[in-house]
């Protein structure tokens, strides 16, 4: 691991697999990494834990900080969520994210 | 008929900041907004969260945020239409708009500002395949006269206050409710779980967690609703309603078929001065996109600052725009 850097790998909805480097040391959570590498996460609410629009599959077993209050009541909100789901904005990026692997949970949008 | 100068669609932060930089050029303003209060989102989804990015304030409540800009823009004696939705628009004549709400209330202006910001609050809907062919046939997204619900077999779905609030009001007045929820911890107001935990026991409401709807059927009117749980697997629900209540979410809304150039949910300006595509229609915060976008209020207000400056000379052509400092000029309402 290059020091202030974690490899993620991000699943998009079409199943293509995104290799990202993430730096560790500018507060960046994972949604913000994901828009900065203009895959499709829209964030609407900034990183609030306010819309569940960065919702994601975690895929790999990485430790990650235990979904907040705020977070599973957003979860609550959403649709497609499976035990595995987060919200992308509540995971900020650190050394324990290197390796870890998300898939992007389909968007919010009625099937017609 | 309402006339104005500008009017302002969305009444959040920057359209609310707005009026106050229209006024000090003698532009009136009406707003309109979709929901029932000013404010926006910081009122609907954070009114108690502080902001820490506004200029000369360390730290405010998005709620109080919202307090001091109406105290602001008072002076200016803003016009507002609030708890009805932006519908349509057609050009009157030149430079003039009028604007039509899904209320029917009309409002002339030569100018429009779009202040839209995520667009307009709607409830969100369940991905449920076929779910879209039963509204008002029994899928109803929120519930505004209960009695309609009398003596008739309720499937509520959610885990927030409304979902709650509901299932207990609810509860007296169906022949069955049923409520599911995706975990078995409710986020609600504490009285609310309390009092929903009580009518479980009591066999007044049937209550089933970790679980969704995942299928509805019916012939023309909704009959039934799958429902899927951890424990039982797929089950099917016999019911007069389906009542999914999972909050609300934003969507750009009629303001998508005005002709305007979107760009990812978001409105296309020119930096120069936040106009859109459409002579007389400019958009500003949240709703626009230009390169280098950043979405915080302090930008709106920015935007709405310049946006002003180009209206006025777009509906005075031929008038003088000085630009005069409120240090020195102090801030004159209108009459």
């Amino acid at each position: 691991m290059e020091e202030n850097i974690v490899s993620i790998t991000v699943i998009d909805r079409e199943g293509k697999e995104h290799k990202i480097d993430a730096p560790t040391d500018m507060n960046f959570n994972l949604m913000e990494i994901c828009k900065a590498s203009e895959l499709p996460v829209e964030g609407t609410c900034g990183g609030m834990a306010l819309c569940a629009s960065c919702h994601c599959y975690v895929q790999s077993d990485n430790a990650l900080p235990e979904a907040s209050d705020d977070e599973e009541d957003m979860l609550d909100q959403a649709f497609f969520v499976e035990d595995n789901s987060r919200l992308s904005c509540q995971l900020p990026i650190t050394n324990d994210l290197d390796g870890l692997i998300v898939k992007l949970a389909p968007v919010d949008e009625t099937v017609a | 008929m309402i006339k104005t100068d500008i009017l302002i669609i969305g009444a959040g932060p920057c359209g609310l900041f707005t009026v106050f930089e229209a006024g000090l050029l003698k532009l009136k303003c009406h707003l309109v907004d979709a929901l029932p209060i000013a404010g926006g989102q910081l009122s609907e989804i954070y009114p108690k969260k502080p902001i820490y990015d506004i200029p000369g304030y360390p730290s405010i409540l998005a709620g109080e945020l919202v307090d001091n800009l109406m105290e602001q823009i008072a002076p200016f004696n803003p016009g507002f239409t609030l708890g009805e939705r932006a519908e349509s628009i057609e050009k009157v004549e030149e430079k003039l708009y009028r604007l039509t709400t899904n209320k029917g209330t009309q409002i002339e202006a030569p100018v429009i500002c779009i202040a839209g910001g995520l667009g307009c609050f709607e409830p969100r809907k369940p991905p449920i395949e076929g779910l879209a062919q039963f509204e008002e046939k029994g899928v109803e997204y929120m519930v505004k006269d209960p009695e309609k619900f009398r003596d008739k077999k309720l499937l509520i779905a959610g885990g927030g206050d409304s979902a709650l609030d509901w299932t207990i009001e609810l509860a007296d007045v169906a022949s069955e409710v049923t409520l599911i929820h995706r975990r078995t911890s409710f986020r609600g107001a504490l009285d609310s779980v309390d009092k929903v935990m009580a009518l479980a026991k009591s066999n007044k409401v049937n209550l089933i967690t970790e679980a969704q709807a995942v299928g509805v059927n019916g012939n023309g009117v909704l009959k039934e609703v799958i429902v899927k749980t951890k424990e039982r697997g797929e089950f099917t629900k016999d019911v007069d309603y389906f009542i999914p209540l999972f909050g609300l979410t934003p969507k750009l809304g009629p303001l998508a078929d005005w002709g305007l150039n979107i760009n990812r949910s978001a409105i296309e300006v020119d930096t120069l001065d936040y106009s859109t595509n459409v002579p007389g229609i400019y958009a500003v915060g949240d709703i626009n996109t230009y390169p280098g976008k950043l979405k915080l209020i302090l930008c709106g207000f920015h935007e709405g600052t310049i946006m002003v400056q180009s209206a006025f000379k777009y509906i005075y052509p031929d008038a003088k725009l000085s630009f005069k400092y409120t240090t020195v000029a102090g801030v004159n309402g209108f009459e």
